[in-house]
């Protein structure tokens, strides 16, 4: 549109305390449990009291029946930022761009970021059933193979027309579990073969058990404060240099071939002085391995359709020429519902701290995080990316 | 290519029936556009009223131009397929019996894409495809995709048995042999498939003129069954509920009678005691049973037919008892509908103008022939219908029902 102006920078902004609740597969606890484990962990890293964040931001599917308000006096919080972001694996970097906006303008000083989920024995189904408006009367019905049959669905229409082999998602998967072996925190740590991934029970056409995330209970959440205040406060930080999000894109494509991740991409390397070469490394939202090859094509790591052939010319391991998903990602630690979009954040806010442990990048300076999210019908609607930097 | 679906073995007395289980039934008030499209098999989708561009799913405002006024209008039927998958896994228990179930992503020839159930026998993505709305068992609206040309045994696809009541293979019973529809059904249901036909009979020795018609038909045979007693038809659900996968009821009960006329509560009472209080009757006595077997394998239990008239829906003078009777017909069935949901039970209501009988004698044409009903009812199961409106009188009815009842109401007996 021609009213629309350059966005403003984000600087000053940092991202301090990275905090993972270890995830569960099963949890007899509510999502406030989780929750209030990560706001402690995320006082305890600050060296504050909780009472101290004056802005908090909440992601979860099954904090029902409360809203972001009535987690402020069950967890003693009184903020003047307050945000519940309900966009699955987009809630994390739509999080920061809120609180990041927030701690700028001066409506509050430290945001905390939390994204936390449990897992009852009915949790995913339930969720499933209830997801949305679109899902119960358009596609759960039809053999209720959730998620996976919705991605299924995309997955095939991408082999059939950019000649990606299940092979070629089994290198990202592969590539993440050996990720995952160096995380303590990852909840699928055995090794994984190609030929175990091949040989797998099949889930939904084109999916085996290995393309699918396990779901489970877990928390992960970051504070966003002004450099000035973790500096004050003695932490250490990263710097955000740039942030996009874009919901409902390219809504006449009959399939899902692309994510909103490409209209806004340029601005997104402009704001950050960086080009897709320049990253040490990225973290993509990878429900399924489809996905994060569709990442790769429209955050411009190569050109649409390419997806196949970036991946068989790239290494993915910590160690290999393109560090992707460095602490196993969702496919190997565990989806833990709308954390899987926080996931990507603490393990890149590790990584350009130096705090990563064995999934260290060397000398990782510059990293992409993005976000996808909410398969409403037919295809996820909320996609999000952020270029995060070493301080 | 379909497997033809193989007449069933004796089922072992031992083993367990399986428990009806629906698939998920939750939808927005909206979505039941579809589900009216689905009942009488057409295929509606929303339509734009300003911009014209339809819109799938359903919505309370088109996407286009944001107008209200999204109308459901008969669609184009053609798409092609964009994508399919096989899911082999659910968390779902209806689905998970079901596995594996195969869905595609369609698009639409007049836009939207759409999720849909898949014929076994459609090709792959790039196909051509003609869709269909369908009730599901929970009697939800659902699309289906079929082949554009038949392939053989097409209608035993499991995944399109599942949507429909196919008579194959099924054992049905006729609630009442002296109905003038009885013969020409049992000759449709045959012809269909039907394993056994069991045809109801009250006062046995009186002899009526179709029995000889009636026992031609092989796999007929005739049953004692007087609707008006409750021991006869709870004895004759004890020999034989369990082995009834389709009901049709074809009780009927046609007697003129002036409102005004000394005796019409009398005519009244026995039209009401033979026909509503026996389906009632039957409903007692059938509809457990019948509820119980809905998972029953690929020849359980699956539909319940009320044959009622189209005047159930609207009084007419001449034969107004008639009409008050059909009209709590007509209730006692959504009744009954709303109870044997739970087993996955369709209960198909078709409406058919005045026959062509003796009962109808005084009423001008057109009137309905004892063989169309009986074609349109097995048309109706095969394809999964829930409301049929059966001969031009009840289709016309039905139309100005729908435009506006109140001229149906002035007009009547004009």
């Amino acid at each position: 549109m021609a009213f629309s102006r350059m966005r403003q920078s984000y600087d000053g902004v940092v991202l301090a305390v990275p905090v993972t609740v270890p995830y569960q597969r099963y949890s007899i606890e509510r999502a406030h449990w989780w929750m209030g484990r990560a706001l402690r962990a995320l006082a305890e890293g600050a060296g504050i009291s909780h009472r101290d964040f004056d802005g908090f931001c909440v992601s979860s599917f099954t904090m029902g029946p409360d809203s972001a308000i009535a987690l402020t006096q069950h967890f003693g919080l009184s903020p003047r930022h307050l945000d519940h972001v309900p966009m699955g694996g987009a809630s994390g970097i739509v999080s920061i761009r809120r609180a990041a906006r927030a701690v700028q303008a001066g409506d509050a000083d430290i945001v905390a970021c939390v994204a936390a989920d449990t897992n009852q024995v009915d949790t995913f189904r339930k969720t499933l059933a209830n997801f949305s408006r679109f899902a119960q009367d358009a596609s759960y019905p039809y053999g209720a193979g959730g998620p996976n049959a919705s991605f299924a669905l995309i997955a095939r229409h991408y082999m059939d027309r950019h000649g990606a082999a299940r092979e070629d998602f089994g290198k990202l998967c592969i590539a993440q579990r050996d990720n995952a072996m160096k995380n303590p925190h990852a909840l699928l740590k055995k090794p994984l073969t190609l030929e175990q991934y091949m040989s797998a029970r099949a889930i939904a056409a084109p999916f085996h058990l290995f393309d699918c995330v396990m779901p489970c209970a877990g928390a992960e959440a970051f504070l966003v404060m002004r450099e000035e205040t973790a500096k004050s406060l003695g932490l250490p930080f990263v710097r955000l240099l740039s942030a996009i999000e874009r919901h409902n894109a390219f809504c006449e494509d009959p399939v899902q071939v692309r994510g909103g991740w490409v209209v806004d991409r340029d601005e997104l390397y402009g704001m950050a002085g960086a080009r897709p070469d320049d990253m040490d490394f990225i973290e993509t939202y990878d429900d399924y391995a489809v996905i994060s090859m569709m990442q790769f094509e429209d955050l411009g790591f190569c050109e649409k359709g390419e997806g196949p052939e970036f991946v068989r010319q790239n290494t993915f391991t910590v160690d290999g020429s393109m560090p992707h998903n460095t602490s196993g990602g969702q496919l190997s630690v565990g989806q833990a519902g709308a954390a899987g979009g926080h996931l990507g954040i603490t393990e890149a806010m590790r990584q350009l701290l130096g705090s990563a442990g064995d999934c260290q990048v060397q000398d990782a300076k510059l990293g992409l995080v993005s976000g996808f999210g909410m398969i409403n019908y037919d295809r996820g609607l909320a996609s999000a990316a952020a270029i995060l930097a070493r301080a | 290519m379909t497997e033809a679906l193989a007449r069933p073995k004796h089922k072992n007395p031992l083993a367990r029936t399986t428990q009806p289980l629906l698939p998920p039934s939750a939808r927005s008030r909206k979505a039941h556009g579809l589900t009216l499209a689905a009942s009488v098999g057409r295929f509606m989708l929303q339509c734009c009223g300003e911009c014209g561009k339809y819109a799938y799913p359903v919505r309370e405002a088109c996407p286009n131009c944001l107008s209200p006024d999204l109308r459901f209008q008969d669609a184009p039927t053609g798409g092609t397929l964009i994508s399919e998958t096989r899911i082999e896994v659910t968390s779902d228990p209806y689905y998970r019996e079901h596995m594996p179930w195969r869905t595609g992503l369609v698009k639409l020839d007049c836009g939207p894409s759409a999720v849909v159930h898949l014929h076994g026998d459609c090709g792959g993505p790039g196909s051509p495809l003609t869709l269909t709305l369908q009730l599901d068992r929970a009697g939800q609206a659902v699309f289906f995709a079929h082949p554009i040309s038949e392939t053989p045994n097409m209608e035993d696809d499991p995944q399109w048995r599942e949507l429909t009541a196919d008579p194959k293979h099924r054992r049905v019973l006729i609630s009442d042999g002296r109905s003038p529809v009885a013969v020409a059904l049992a000759l449709a249901l045959k012809k269909a498939g039907a394993a056994r036909i069991f045809v109801g009979i009250a006062d046995r020795w009186k002899p009526f003129s179709e029995q000889a018609a009636l026992e031609a038909v092989e796999g007929v045979e005739l049953v004692d069954l007087d609707l008006t007693s409750e021991r006869s038809v709870q004895e004759l659900a004890m020999d034989l509920g369990a082995k009834v996968e389709i009901l049709i009821n074809t009780a009927d009960h046609v007697r003129p009678a002036h409102l005004f006329d000394a005796g019409a509560a009398n005519s009244a009472r026995e039209a009401m005691d033979h026909t509503v209080m026996g389906l009632m009757r039957l409903a007692q006595a059938f509809g457990p049973v019948m509820r119980s077997r809905g998972a029953d394998g690929a020849t359980g239990a699956v539909a319940w037919v009320n044959v009622l008239s189209i005047h159930g829906l609207s009084s007419v003078p001449q034969f107004g008892v008639h009409s008050a009777v059909q009209a709590a017909c007509l209730s006692l069935s959504q009744w009954l509908r709303g109870e044997l949901r739970q087993g996955g039970i369709r209960v198909v209501n078709a409406f058919a103008g005045p026959l062509d009988t003796e009962w109808f004698q005084t009423v001008p044409p057109p009137k309905v022939v004892p063989k169309t009903l009986a074609d349109a009812i097995v048309d109706g199961l095969r394809r999964g219908l829930e409301d049929i409106y059966v001969g031009d009188v009840a289709k016309d009815i039905a139309a100005r029902l729908f435009d506006n009842p109140k001229a149906v109401e002035r007009e009547a007996g004009q």
